[in-house]
């Protein structure tokens, strides 16, 4: 066999893994600005959550992994505080487009036999401690080396780093600010129906549009909102995940910090108003078995309104350039064809770095989401389906969903799940 | 010894391992904008890296290259998150495709040049310049010294040139 006749993505070969891994729990801390807490007691106040959702006990669970940038508590201290002994664990540098690669690496040391069950947390304090939007601790950090070709320049945190991303699609598509505002208003009005959301107000296209410039073309309501908490994913093999409370949400296929050529600034290899959902969907789709047709709900990262429009273009669930029109016409938000962050996502129910999104649309899988619909006598909400501000969340029928993670332009991860079916 | 600046009261530091920034930088001070070309594959590359991109070849030279461009997109900050660009804003930064090797070696690749809007003398760019500006705005290199050996790359616009009427910029202002 020569190298080139060895496919890159071979979907038959025995380390194919579709179906066979599963999220049994999820949890989380509440999100809010003022934690009073650790990264290490956050840590815990999620995971015994999750292992409280899974109903697992700390022998069932031995293996972890978190991620960071310098502004976190590791594994081995988070499980000892949980009397939990780590047959496995890593702590990985790096934020956005973390949860769905450590997703993936959770099911290859399974795999490998290296350990039976995987917490996966991220804890953080991004409004009171390491601000995420980069102001205070992140601009203090000496400027060096590569460094130098940006943050001398005042080109540093991620809204300003992404701009010219931004700009250049609206130059190459004629896509408007009143289009991407869709996005905000979507997002607001799915968090209007979450209790746990950080901002539930409703916005509309003219409240983003009036909001503040910070740099063009995002305005204030265009931007993530900062918030303390920690989240929390358990990962398991299938079979066992059905032994759980819950029934499992069945990962179909997943990709992990999928990279435009010349990472290093994305801009030299261009266009750069394409990101690399469009490298990352020749795995996702393929592996999953299915298409953006087939999926009934999107998880997209909405560091800004304008990440969630080229996400979802470039991997296929519209036309290249028709991003705007699809975020702007209802089929995203609750009660559309295919909402996307039914939670309210990092621009209204806080910012986790990826994570509120995968637990929602496990919840989601779940048939479970966690509004304000009545608890029946059977322990399960009875879901109205009726949007209206306050109401429900849940997506009627879902079978399967997909998220999109987002590190910058050139660099993303993915992962498509479905209901379980035995 | 690394070469250490103040630069607007950012200290910007080149380790002295760093030889690709430092002599990047080196260049600049002297006023001659060079970039690395891979031996094997005659191609220039930005920023200062290791080896080449196309052919993996670590052997390179640096070669004077024309500070001459278009805008090809930018970054106009109106909320400043460093300190030292409080009372700068707004402030505009330039990501400018160079004239040489533009569309090279494939369609959509090319030298993106990235450095603030400046007046031709090296000052931020006052906010009746920053509304001229937008992309397909002709730009021409300025240098700004931080140190000794040390300066940075900035554009200006290239009066010189024939510009559009209208640059595209955001519909706002």
């Amino acid at each position: 066999m020569t190298l080139s006749s060895i496919s890159d993505h071979d979907v038959s070969s025995e380390k194919y893994l579709r179906g066979k891994y599963s999220i049994c729990g999820v949890g989380e801390t509440t999100y809010r600005r003022g934690s009073d807490a650790s990264t290490r007691s956050l840590a815990t106040w999620a995971i015994s959550n999750a292992m409280a959702d899974a109903g697992m006990k700390p022998e069932d669970v031995d293996g972890m992994l978190s991620y960071s940038g310098n502004d976190s508590t590791h594994a081995p201290w988070v499980a000892g505080d949980l009397g939990i002994r780590l047959n496995f664990y890593m702590d990985v540098h790096g934020g956005g487009s973390s949860t769905e690669a450590l997703i993936g690496i959770a099911m290859g040391v399974i795999e490998a036999g290296m350990c039976k069950t995987v917490a996966i947390y991220r804890a953080m304090n991004g409004y009171s401690a390491v601000r995420i939007g980069g102001t205070g601790a992140r601009s203090a950090v000496p400027i060096t080396g590569d460094q130098i070709h940006h943050r001398a320049y005042g080109w540093q945190s991620a809204g300003q780093m992404f701009a010219p991303t931004f700009l250049r699609h609206m130059y190459d598509y004629g896509t408007t600010p009143e289009q991407v505002a869709g996005v905000k208003v979507a997002h607001s009005k799915h968090a209007s129906n979450n209790p746990k959301a950080y901002y539930k107000k409703r916005y509309t296209i003219e409240d983003v549009i009036n909001s503040r410039i910070i740099c063009k073309p995002l305005h204030l309501l265009d931007c993530c909102v900062e918030t303390d908490n920690a989240t929390c994913i358990i990962v398991t093999r299938t079979e066992r995940a059905r032994d759980c409370i819950h029934p499992p949400a069945v990962i179909q296929s997943v990709v992990g910090r999928c990279c435009k050529p010349r990472i290093d600034m994305h801009y030299q290899h261009g266009p750069i108003s394409t990101v690399a959902g469009y490298y990352a969907k020749e795995i996702l789709w393929p592996n999953a078995g299915l298409g953006p047709e087939d999926v009934d709900i999107t998880g997209s990262y909405d560091a800004f309104t304008f990440t969630t429009m080229l996400q979802l273009e470039d991997y296929g669930f519209c036309k290249k350039g028709e991003g705007g029109s699809y975020v702007s016409d209802g089929t995203i938000e609750l009660g559309g064809k295919r909402p996307n962050n039914t939670s309210g996502g990092h621009l209204c129910e806080g910012y986790t770095h990826g994570m509120n999104m995968v637990i929602e649309n496990t919840r989601q899988l779940r048939g479970d989401v966690d509004d304000t619909c009545p608890i029946g006598p059977d322990g399960r909400r009875k879901h109205s389906h009726d949007y209206s501000e306050g109401g429900c969340r849940q997506v009627k029928n879902v079978e399967v969903t997909a998220n999109l993670g987002w590190a910058m332009p050139g660099t993303g991860s993915a992962m498509v799940m479905a209901k379980d079916h035995r | 010894m690394p070469v250490q600046g103040d630069y607007m009261g950012m200290m910007l530091t080149i380790e002295d391992l760093d030889q690709e920034n430092l002599d990047f930088f080196r260049y600049c001070s002297k006023r001659d904008f060079r970039l690395q070309r891979g031996k094997s594959s005659g191609l220039l590359r930005y920023p200062p890296t290791t080896a080449c991109p196309w052919t993996t070849d670590r052997n390179s030279e640096w070669v004077s290259v024309e500070g001459k461009g278009v805008v090809h997109s930018y970054v106009e900050v109106h909320h400043p998150i460093q300190p030292a660009f409080q009372d700068k804003v707004p402030y505009m930064i330039i990501l400018a495709d160079l004239d040489t090797q533009k569309g090279e070696p494939s369609e959509h690749e090319a030298l993106r040049v990235a450095g603030n809007l400046m007046t031709a003398d090296g000052e931020f760019a006052p906010p009746e310049m920053i509304k001229r500006v937008g992309i397909g705005t002709r730009v021409k290199m300025v240098f700004k010294d931080v140190c000794d050996e040390f300066a940075l790359p900035h554009w200006t616009i290239d009066e010189d040139a024939d510009q559009p009427e209208f640059p595209w910029r955001y519909p706002q202002e």
